[in-house]
């Protein structure tokens, strides 16, 4: 069964890609490759996660952003703000100054997306209650996560809380609010401003939801440039009204590590970073962990606070948000009564449909098939060095087997078999070079051994 | 076709890793989750079994178009009474074994709940063998 490649906003750049395997290799589903000098990311397997871009060291994988300008096209232009963007600017920049400053960008309305986070803690345990048998319940919070799961643990699907995570409930409470306010719903944008790829990727492809929610996303390094270019320079407009209002501690601790785990009863955890998430994935699979009862699982390190799109170092930014959530201000009388006009719909739509379990492990749809595959790959295993060392451009010896397999690489890629084939003048010198070549592009071999 | 995967007497720090293993290669075959589910979860016990009981042993799982058997083999004191051991609760294992989280004596019933064919053989002073089979649709 093949299924649509999903939307990412993961991209490399090609003329700046330098093919050093850094991203192949740290790549949590193994979805890199490098051809012919450059890194290839298989649209299938890769979750968004964005460690291929922490790691690489020429910035050629970037996250590709909507145009800012497309936001003039709407009358009405709303900015669904995350929480973490407030940590990372330094304390004497009030929140109220970086709520103006992006209003004057251009946005009618600036509201942080976790001031919704309450009714979606009332629809989770409303959900739980309803659904024990599908205990241990995974959150759906992070979306690197839901598809993490759909690629390697498709028997955990079913355990996904099948809610809206809380940026598509606050829009559908800004779109419903603009509307009821006389708006028509194509004079009304709304952006999202992104810590991370993930959402991106989960905005412009949703998993379980039919309709798009948000008109755009905007990242949020580059709403952290703009913001902090106006305050230097004083040129953000006293005058502009900011519509800030404080939030909770629950709203603003909910993006951090524990924010979600901290608001159910029984035995819930919560669990940061992608590797550390499979780690335990695997052993709850096995049922290895039993009696839990919900999993808050976030593919970043300091969740939303270590997003690949954060400029603050992340610790820093945790420790900004914590301030901010022990100020001792009671939440805006206001903001209360503002969403219980639209707690019942918003309730009501807050369901997401089935997620869709979509493997990219098995070597065949068909198990015969695959077990002769298998049984070629253990074959090719033995003649393989077992080092791992990347220069075929597949991160693991194991990986390369797969490929061939697959009929995606040649025996020939791996340098070791050049090496002893060429001894045994079973290809000459130049063919071995060609192969080479073909895998790590032509200007490798001049920069590096030639000019250098 | 067959893969077999050893398992080391006493080392709990290490139990799970040939379910583990086992569950990377349904995956790869294509073999339907909430099966694989089934299986690993009743092999991990089977294997959990002989870390707390036995010395040492091997996991033999042979895969077949319509089916799968998974053989755990091992080197132990063996069951006396198997069916007392079949029952919920009834435990041989020692104090140190409990207070890690093992022995509770559910052991094997689990693993019948989770699978199509049990058959344990099992020689007191020489060892036990478990097998499991369960069939594809």
């Amino acid at each position: 069964m093949e299924k649509l490649p999903f939307y990412h906003a993961l991209k490399v750049v090609e003329n700046v890609c330098i093919g050093c395997t850094h991203c192949m290799n740290v790549c949590p589903t193994k979805a890199i490759r490098v051809k012919s000098g450059i890194a290839d990311i298989n649209k299938n397997a890769c979750v968004d996660c964005g460690e291929c871009l922490k790691a690489c060291p020429v910035n050629a994988i970037i996250v590709e952003q909507d145009d800012f300008n497309q936001i003039f096209s709407f009358k009405q232009r709303v900015a669904l703000l995350p929480t973490v963007l407030l940590g990372q600017f330094p304390d004497e920049i009030t929140e109220e100054q970086i709520y103006s400053v992006i209003k004057e960008m251009g946005f009618t309305h600036v509201f942080e997306v976790d001031e919704a986070v309450d009714l979606l803690i009332e629809g989770t345990k409303e959900y739980m209650r309803r659904h024990p048998q599908m205990r241990p319940f995974i959150s759906s919070f992070c979306p690197a996560i839901v598809r993490l799961i759909q690629v390697r643990f498709p028997s955990l699907v079913e355990n996904i809380v099948r809610l809206k995570p809380v940026v598509d409930i606050s829009s559908q409470f800004y779109r419903k609010k603009l509307i009821d306010e006389g708006f028509n719903n194509d004079e009304i944008g709304i952006f999202y401003i992104t810590p991370c790829a993930a959402k991106i990727a989960a905005v412009k492809s949703p998993v379980g939801e039919e309709e798009l929610l948000i008109d755009g996303v905007i990242n949020m390094d580059f709403i952290y440039n703009k913001v902090m270019l106006s305050i230097k320079k004083g040129s953000s407009d006293k005058n502009t009204v900011s519509n800030y209002r404080h939030l909770s501690k629950t709203s603003i601790e909910w993006t951090l590590t524990n924010g979600e785990a901290s608001q159910y009863s029984r035995r819930c955890l919560a669990i940061d970073e992608i590797h550390n998430v499979i780690a335990f994935l695997d052993k709850l699979e096995n049922e290895e962990i039993t009696d839990v009862d919900f999993l808050e699982l976030r593919a970043c390190d300091r969740s939303c606070a270590g997003g690949v799109l954060s400029t603050e170092n992340r610790f820093l930014a945790v420790e900004r948000l914590s301030k901010r959530a022990n100020k001792d201000i009671k939440k805006q009388k206001e903001t209360e009564e503002m969403y219980d006009t639209y707690r019942p719909y918003l309730l009501n739509n807050m369901a997401i449909s089935e997620i869709e379990p979509r493997s990219i492990l098995s070597l065949d749809s068909d198990m015969m098939i695959a077990m002769d595959k298998m049984k070629k790959i253990q074959r090719i295993m033995r003649v393989l060095p077992g080092i791992d060392c990347g220069a075929c451009g597949a991160p693991k010896c194991k990986v390369l087997a797969e490929d061939i397999v697959q009929g995606k690489a040649k025996m020939t890629q791996c340098v070791f078999l050049q090496k002893m084939l060429t001894k045994e003048e079973l290809i000459s010198p130049q063919e071995s070079f060609d192969i080479s070549e073909s895998t790590w592009g032509k200007g490798r071999f001049e920069k590096k051994s030639l000019k250098g | 076709m067959d893969f077999k995967f050893d398992i080391e007497g006493g080392n709990f720090s290490n139990a799970g890793t040939a379910s583990s293993d086992v569950k990377k290669v349904l995956k790869k075959l294509n073999v339907d989750p909430k099966l694989i589910k089934r299986i690993v979860v009743s092999i991990y016990e089977a294997e959990v079994n002989v870390v707390a009981h036995a010395y040492e042993g091997e996991m033999n799982v042979s895969i077949f178009p319509d089916k799968i058997i998974v053989r755990i083999v091992d080197k132990g004191p063996g069951i006396a009474d198997i069916e007392l051991a079949m029952q919920k609760g009834y435990s041989t294992a020692s104090p140190e074994v409990r207070e890690m989280g093992f022995g509770a004596g559910m052991g094997l019933p689990n693993i019948k709940k989770n699978t199509n064919e049990l058959n344990i053989k099992s020689t007191v002073g020489v060892g036990t063998e478990v097998e499991l089979i369960n069939y594809l649709n």
